[in-house]
């Protein structure tokens, strides 16, 4: 027998961060849910405006709150059903102290605006690498552990660690690869069409792999331990992970559903969506099962009622997706709040529950005391499971609403609801209900903090466990004579992270080297041509602001689509995108045609007070725009990165970036004096700093012309001219 | 207009072998992963079962 310790302080640290950074990533949440009733409650605060804060949320909870859950799970589970300590202390705490750094470090990038503007890829490249060294650290520290266990073999919760680490690693490489301006700048490597697939393929494969797989381990060793009772099927949970991840990974094109992207990709993600059902309900099933003869333990014990409203909340999930995924749901669903619903449902439920249920289990065996209070437990889960049920209920019908609003015609062929607004307006109580539901869900939080802090006071923490185990036996020669391939590979960790490597990188392959490798995929337009500087610079405070939070750039194929904003977008319209800015989410319309729509006053207006120009907008003031003196320090070397990402600007034309730039902001200007009012203002603004010793900015010195530019050129390259595909 | 939409593919030279590999493969993934299930040992499978619910774990309050 050999005795050993357990490290349960490094399992504590996880679950205080899961805690801390759940309250904070659930109230900007709260914040941003305001925001759709309140527009301008931060008025005038850049750093606390909608389209930065919207990253703030989604990063939050997914890598701040579910990722430190997920570790928590991981480091106490592993250590236990491998019988041995965790390979370094030391690479558990750069793991943790490395991880919390990274977090904090969004939390100060994102509101200052810096971002790549790909969801849930949004932090800048150094945070990238940062984010890629904790992830092999965590990932060495697994592997080690794995290969000094003293269990012979390794039990399925393993196997999904393990899948999670490869494919993680892979997808956050492959998905960053980004050329650097400067220290907080860079541009996507991908372009356009081939940026979405790569993103896409990264944002489906996060939820899969970050959000799914650890939390499927979680469940498949949690579950059981708390029921005492084994897993239902041991045999269905081989089926479960290696179906799951094998075709999990094919699936991401189905957010990409009469798009630009070619129709071979957008077909094979339907049909893998589809299939994905049935790995996903069989784990749903067997974790379900499992608590069979022992559903009395569930009306008494909180934590396997939170653990069964997690099951029922990925069941749930799990079998939306594969609907959403169907052309015809999708073409209803997509850019409403149906999808809100639908991540909502998978984060609240799914994630949100599993990781209190574990928490609840824990924190008194950590601390050797019982739950401070069963009673606020209970509480916890009865106002969370409403604040769940209230959350996604009225986001179902805001979807549903505003999609058959979009798609309403008169008798005469002409759109009933010809105003975006008029779609927006209505679903205004339903928006009011989400922040209720979404209030309920948080105060449950509160609740269960309080909870833990009262019971960790109350406890003392046993912060290395002290236990005893044989050695891992030395298999003899003559025993792997008769072995079959089953228990060889069920005892080779290493052989069983390649399998699931190879498995994983299969689907991901399949779809992504046809569209890198082959240029023609994407047939250019003649008439395309790069961004001018000052449109470049304008599309950087687009990306920045975080636009793309709320306005698609991706008219789709529809009559109602193409009656609404003109001609559907194709896909050698995007081919100097770098990065694509396609959106998934249209609070406000899609902005693809909307160059040309307006004069540049009713940008200035816009910008300025969106609610002047049309009333009841959702959308927030931009004032600052309208006073920031465009910073064009970096302007030749973003053109030269572009350049180097292969999009023609000649050297020509990068020496002579500045005349070109100020001569387009000229011609802006100008326009925008043909408006007596503005002039009125600025002659005003303009004497008021005169007086006062300010300098003084002129106007086509500042932000917004740039970005009047660059949303005054959006889709009139195929609008300008008539258009040919260059063969 | 659906000249811009249609026939990506057809550019690339033997495209019509990749559904077929996809397929070939898929279908291989599917039976080894079945035959693997169905033909383990069932010793292996009630031992590796019981792994999480290890009494010697001070799991008890």
């Amino acid at each position: 027998m050999q005795t050993f310790s357990y490290d349960n302080k490094i399992v504590n640290k996880f679950m205080i961060a899961t805690l801390v950074w759940g309250a904070v990533g659930m109230l900007v949440g709260l914040l941003l849910a305001f925001l759709f009733l309140f527009p301008n409650l931060t008025d005038d605060i850049p750093w606390l405006s909608f389209g930065r804060l919207r990253p703030l949320h989604t990063n939050a909870v997914i890598f701040a709150f579910v990722g430190n859950a997920l570790f928590a799970g991981i480091y106490y589970s592993m250590q236990r059903l491998l019988k041995a300590r965790m390979f370094s202390d030391f690479l558990s705490n750069v793991n943790f102290w490395g991880w919390q750094l990274i977090i904090v470090a969004a939390a100060i990038t994102l509101p200052l605006g810096i971002t790549t503007s790909k969801e849930y890829a949004e932090l800048e490249w150094p945070i990238d690498i940062a984010i890629a060294l904790i992830w092999v650290a965590f990932g060495i520290n697994m592997i080690g552990t794995i290969l000094k266990r003293r269990e012979q073999h390794l039990y399925v919760a393993i196997w999904f660690y393990i899948a999670t680490f490869v494919t993680v690693a892979v997808l956050h490489i492959f998905n960053s690869f980004e050329w650097p301006v400067n220290l907080l700048k860079s541009y996507s490597v991908y372009a356009g069409v081939q940026d979405a697939l790569v993103q896409w393929w990264y944002g489906h494969n996060a939820v899969a792999f970050f959000l799914t797989t650890p939390f499927l381990g979680i469940m498949y060793y949690f579950v059981p331990k708390i029921a005492n009772r084994p897993v239902y099927s041991y045999k269905l949970s081989i089926v479960h992970f290696w179906s799951l991840i094998f075709i999990y990974i094919w699936a991401g094109p189905h957010h990409l559903l009469y798009s630009s992207l070619p129709d071979w990709a957008q077909n094979l993600g339907v049909v893998f969506s589809v299939m994905l059902i049935a790995p996903s309900w069989g784990g749903m099933i067997n974790g379900l099962l499992t608590l069979r003869g022992v559903w009395d333990k569930v009306r008494v014990e909180p934590v396997l009622k939170f653990m069964v409203v997690a099951i029922t909340g990925y069941g749930m999930a799990t079998f939306e997706g594969p609907m959403l995924s169907l052309k015809n749901i999708n073409a209803i669903a997509h850019f409403t709040d149906w999808v809100i619903a639908h991540v909502h449902v998978g984060a609240l439920a799914w994630n949100g529950f599993m990781a209190f249920g574990m928490i609840y289990w824990l924190v008194p065996r950590l601390t050797k005391t019982p739950l401070f209070s069963n009673r606020l437990a209970n509480l916890h889960f009865w106002i969370g499971t409403l604040g769940i049920v209230m959350y996604a209920l009225p986001m179902y019908v805001a979807g549903f609403t505003q999609a058959f609003l979009w798609k309403q015609f008169n008798p005469d062929g002409s759109l009933m609801y010809g105003n975006f607004l008029e779609t927006v307006n209505q679903i205004v109580p339903m928006y009011w209900m989400r922040a209720i539901g979404g209030s309920l869900y948080l105060v449950g939080v509160l609740i269960g903090i309080y909870n833990i802090i009262k019971t960790y006071a109350k406890g003392s923490a046993v912060e290395d466990e002290l236990t005893e185990a044989l050695p891992l036996q030395k298999i003899k020669k003559s025993r792997m004579a008769g072995e079959t391939l089953h228990g060889w590979l069920e005892r080779k960790p290493v052989q069983l992270t390649l399998l699931a490597t190879v498995a994983i990188l299969i689907g991901g392959a399949i779809q992504i080297i046809p569209t890198l490798l082959i240029k023609s995929n994407i047939p250019t337009i003649s008439s395309v041509k790069p961004y001018t500087p000052l449109e470049l610079e304008g599309r950087d405070i687009y990306i920045r602001e975080g636009c793309v939070s709320c306005h698609s750039q991706m008219v789709r194929p529809f009559r109602s689509e193409t009656e609404r904003y003109g001609e559907y977008s194709k896909a050698g319209e995007f081919v100097y995108d770098h990065p694509f800015l396609w959106g998934s989410k249209r609070t406000g319309p899609d902005l693809h045609r909307v160059g040309g729509k307006y004069n540049d006053n009713w940008h200035f207006n816009h910008m300025y007070d969106p609610q002047s120009t049309s009333q009841g907008s959702l959308m927030p003031a931009y004032k600052w725009l309208i006073r920031n003196k465009l910073d064009t320090d970096d302007l030749q070397k973003k053109m030269q990165v572009m350049a180097n990402l292969g999009v023609p600007y000649t050297e020509e034309e990068i020496q002579q970036a500045y005349e070109d730039l100020t001569a387009q902001a000229m011609k802006i200007e100008e326009s925008l004096k043909n408006d007596p009012d503005f002039v009125l203002s600025y002659e005003a603004d303009r004497a008021d700093k005169t007086a006062s010793g300010e300098p003084f900015i002129e106007m086509h010195q500042r932000e917004i012309v740039a970005l009047i530019a660059y949303l005054q050129r959006l889709g009139t390259d195929i609008k300008a001219s008539n258009t040919s595909l260059n063969e | 207009m659906l000249k811009f939409i249609k026939q990506h593919m057809e550019t690339i030279a033997g495209i019509e072998i990749y559904p077929m590999i996809s397929l070939l493969i898929f279908f291989t993934f599917f039976v080894l992963l079945f035959w693997w299930v169905f033909t383990s040992r069932k010793e292996y499978i009630e031992k590796v079962k019981q792994l999480p619910l290890d009494p010697s774990d001070s799991q008890n309050l």
